[in-house]
């Protein structure tokens, strides 16, 4: 898969979606829980703040310190035994991969759950070089084995299947017994068995990277599947692919931002495996790959460094902002058609992948600012899209979504007084490009069928989150 | 070997509008420091009881005995969980607490397989700890906060012992708890600052595998171990 799913236009993945009942319930309770557990998560924490702006400080300082600390990240990869490749491109990435699997003669290659792998259409690559490859993340693999469908949450892929959904994939494609039942721990059970099977077998594992130490040349990997551990215990050569900007400068700003982590994406204190490995496995030892490759990746990132859209780089994965989407809320993950869902999907795919086809995306936004707010490394991330919208009017002359439709999907009715936007300051910055010439199409935009979503938001004065726990009681789920 | 790193930072140097930097170490001057607050003046008893609280909440069991009594106890767990095939590691620790007889002759009477880990043994090792229904290792530390068990492997510490079989077993000593990962990150902090080696893999493991992955529904024992329990050595 490549960061892009189809090739249809926002407005008819943004239709299928609202038309899938079940998929919108999924969301729904997926948001509400994840966001439920982050909140108690910080709030256990204490000083959640304080822990934010910390997160925030230590991700600023790695980017506009990135040359010196991947520089010392490399040399102690090397030093641990490993080999460093940088890749300016997803290519240059994807042909160094597919030559050391070629090198390797690798028939099998096991994988645990990597947003940038797939950014760089890795997969795709591998098998074109004649390799097998199995996702390992039980959600990953539910969708890999029904016919390469797609994620539709950052942490929660397979979001959109229920249980008898996953059963009839398995009866068909994994030999499950159709007389067993669709209980979501018999399942996995029998996943536990038919992947354990391809992990003794696999020839290559290949990791993303949560974060690398730069000052020990460490990889860190999070799971709670323990598939991370799977995949860097027993296949012979190891490649892990890493974002050039995920990395920390020692194992002091490497523990912040893993607590940070987890607690920010699912509400845990930690997650049940934290994998740290430094280089390929020693003398004598017997588990651990032979031989270990970090592949350290550009593909556009360096373009988005230096500019107004840096912070966006500041970015860990978490999805804390996606569980307080309102947007993805009512449209899904699928309706992004992007690997990179909600609220980080809006403002990273276009800067990725370009405007060209994605232009839609930073009006997927009401702009409410609760994104922001709850990310744990405190992206301005509704600035962000609001900058987005900005140069989109200035390149193209119009913005591609009528001022009209976007304030009425919103229910925000052309007053300043909406609280969807922080501020009347941001609501007229948000109106002032939009109608700064005259060329708004008066159609239906894409935005139309948010419109015919039943219970769209129609916020009075009051702070999101309260709005947001006063929905939760009610029929909203 | 590395590759191309040169005009990759060149890239980056470019992009922050300044030469590039590889020299001189950037200055840390952190603003804010939450991790280091909190948690202080705790006995290990506390810190005991915090443990046993998050535990009770990732379905681990927590099971406190003594020196003395270790066997007793880690025979029981053993029985609980079904008994062998066991896969352990190779340590003088097991000796020091005396389970030389119950790896050498009670298990092996009641006729549960033991296999340790051995390097000449070579794939052997991951083979045993595939087929073995329970792993059986000791822990460095033990966070409170997370429940959380901290393995080091090297050559007679294999990795595998912890993930592959279906029970998973770590023995830890009560002074070992610490409050959480801040206290760890700062001990290898300065193994990795006085030129020390880094293990190729060490494992921050806490509780069972487990996944949400169908419909939100939380199950264990994924990948890896099914039930885990913690042996707290209370006296050491
Ligand atoms: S933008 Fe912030 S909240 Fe969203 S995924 Fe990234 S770190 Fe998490």
């Amino acid at each position: 898969m490549s960061i892009q799913y189809n090739k249809h236009t926002f407005k008819d993945n943004v239709e299928e979606n609202l038309n899938n009942s079940f998929m919108r319930g999924a969301v729904v309770s997926a948001q509400d829980r994840l966001r439920t557990g982050r909140i108690n998560a910080a709030e256990e924490l204490g000083d959640w703040e304080e822990w934010r702006a910390h997160g925030e400080e230590i991700r600023q300082h790695v980017l506009n310190n990135l040359d010196y600390y991947l520089h010392e990240l490399a040399e102690n990869v090397e030093k641990a035994g490993g080999h460093v490749f940088f890749a300016k491109t997803a290519k240059d990435a994807t042909d160094y991969i597919q030559e050391v699997a070629t090198k390797k003669n690798a028939k099998k290659i096991v994988k645990s759950k990597s947003m940038v792998t797939e950014e760089i259409s890795l997969n795709e690559a591998l098998e074109e070089a004649g390799c097998t490859v199995v996702e390992t993340d039980l959600g990953e693999y539910i969708l890999q084995i029904d016919n390469h469908d797609k994620p539709s949450h950052i942490v929660a892929p397979a979001l959109h299947k229920n249980a008898q959904q996953v059963k009839d994939v398995f009866v068909d494609k994994l030999d499950y017994n159709p007389q067993k039942s669709a209980e979501a721990g018999e399942l996995a059970r029998h996943v536990r068995t038919t992947l354990r099977n391809e992990f003794l077998t696999a020839d290559i594992g290949i990791t993303g990277c949560n974060f690398a130490v730069a000052e020990s040349g460490s990889i860190c990997l999070v799971t709670n599947e323990g598939n991370a551990g799977m995949v860097t215990t027993i296949p012979k050569t190891q490649i892990t692919v890493m974002g050039m900007e995920r990395l920390v400068p020692t194992f002091e700003e490497l523990e912040v931002l893993v607590n940070m982590l987890t607690r920010s994406a699912v509400g845990q204190k930690l997650p049940s495996y934290v994998n740290v490995m430094t280089g390929p496995r020693k003398p004598g030892e017997t588990d651990g790959p032979e031989e270990f490759h970090l592949v350290i990746v550009d593909n556009g990132r360096s373009n988005i460094l230096g500019t107004d859209f840096q912070s966006i780089l500041q970015c860990i994965r978490c999805g804390a902002c996606v569980n307080v989407c309102p947007v993805y809320r009512h449209i899904g993950g699928h309706s992004y058609n992007s690997i990179y869902s909600g609220p980080i999907g809006a403002v990273l795919t276009p800067l990725l992948a370009g405007y060209e086809d994605y232009k839609e995306l930073p009006y997927a936004s009401s702009l409410c600012g609760a994104c922001s707010e709850a990310c744990p490394v405190k992206i301005p991330l509704h600035e962000l899209l609001l900058k987005h919208r900005e140069r989109i009017v200035e390149q193209e002359g119009k913005a591609p979504i009528s001022e009209a439709m976007l304030m009425k999907a919103f229910s925000l009715g052309g007053s300043s007084s909406s609280i969807y936007a922080t501020g009347a300051k941001i609501a007229s910055r948000v109106v002032a490009p939009l109608s700064k010439n005259g060329k708004i199409s008066k159609g239906p935009g894409p935005l139309k069928a948010w419109t015919e979503v039943r219970d769209f938001p129609a916020p009075k004065k009051e702070r999101f989150r309260d709005w947001f726990k006063e929905h939760e009681k009610g029929s909203d789920k | 070997m590395i590759q191309h790193r040169e005009e990759f930072l060149e890239t980056i140097g470019n992009s922050l509008k300044r030469t590039v930097n590889t020299k001189v170490k950037p200055q840390r001057n952190w603003k804010y420091a939450p991790q280091k607050k909190g948690y202080q003046g705790l006995s290990q008893d506390d810190l005991l009881e915090i443990l046993e609280k998050q535990c009770d909440k990732i379905h681990t069991d927590v099971v406190t005995t003594t020196v003395k009594d270790l066997p007793n106890a880690l025979e029981q767990v053993v029985d609980q969980y079904g008994g062998g095939p066991i896969s352990m590691w190779q340590d003088s620790r097991f000796d020091d607490y005396n389970l030389k007889p119950l790896y050498e002759e009670k298990w092996p009477n009641k006729g549960y397989d033991v296999s340790k880990w051995f390097p000449e043994l070579g794939e052997q090792n991951i083979q045993n700890a595939e087929k073995a229904n329970i792993g059986l290792t000791f822990s460095e530390y033990v966070l409170a906060e997370s429940g959380t068990v901290v393995l080091f492997s090297d050559q007679a510490h294999g990795k595998s012992v912890g993930l592959l079989p279906n029970n998973f077993i770590a023995i830890v000593k009560k002074s070992m708890i610490v409050p959480r990962m801040t206290q760890v990150a700062e001990l290898l902090n300065k193994r990795i600052e006085s030129g020390e080696s880094l293990p190729s893999a060490i494992d921050f493991v806490s509780g069972p595998s487990n996944s949400a992955d169908i419909e939100m529904k939380l199950v264990v024992g994924v990948h890896g171990p099914i039930h885990a329990t913690y042996i707290i050595l209370m006296d050491e």
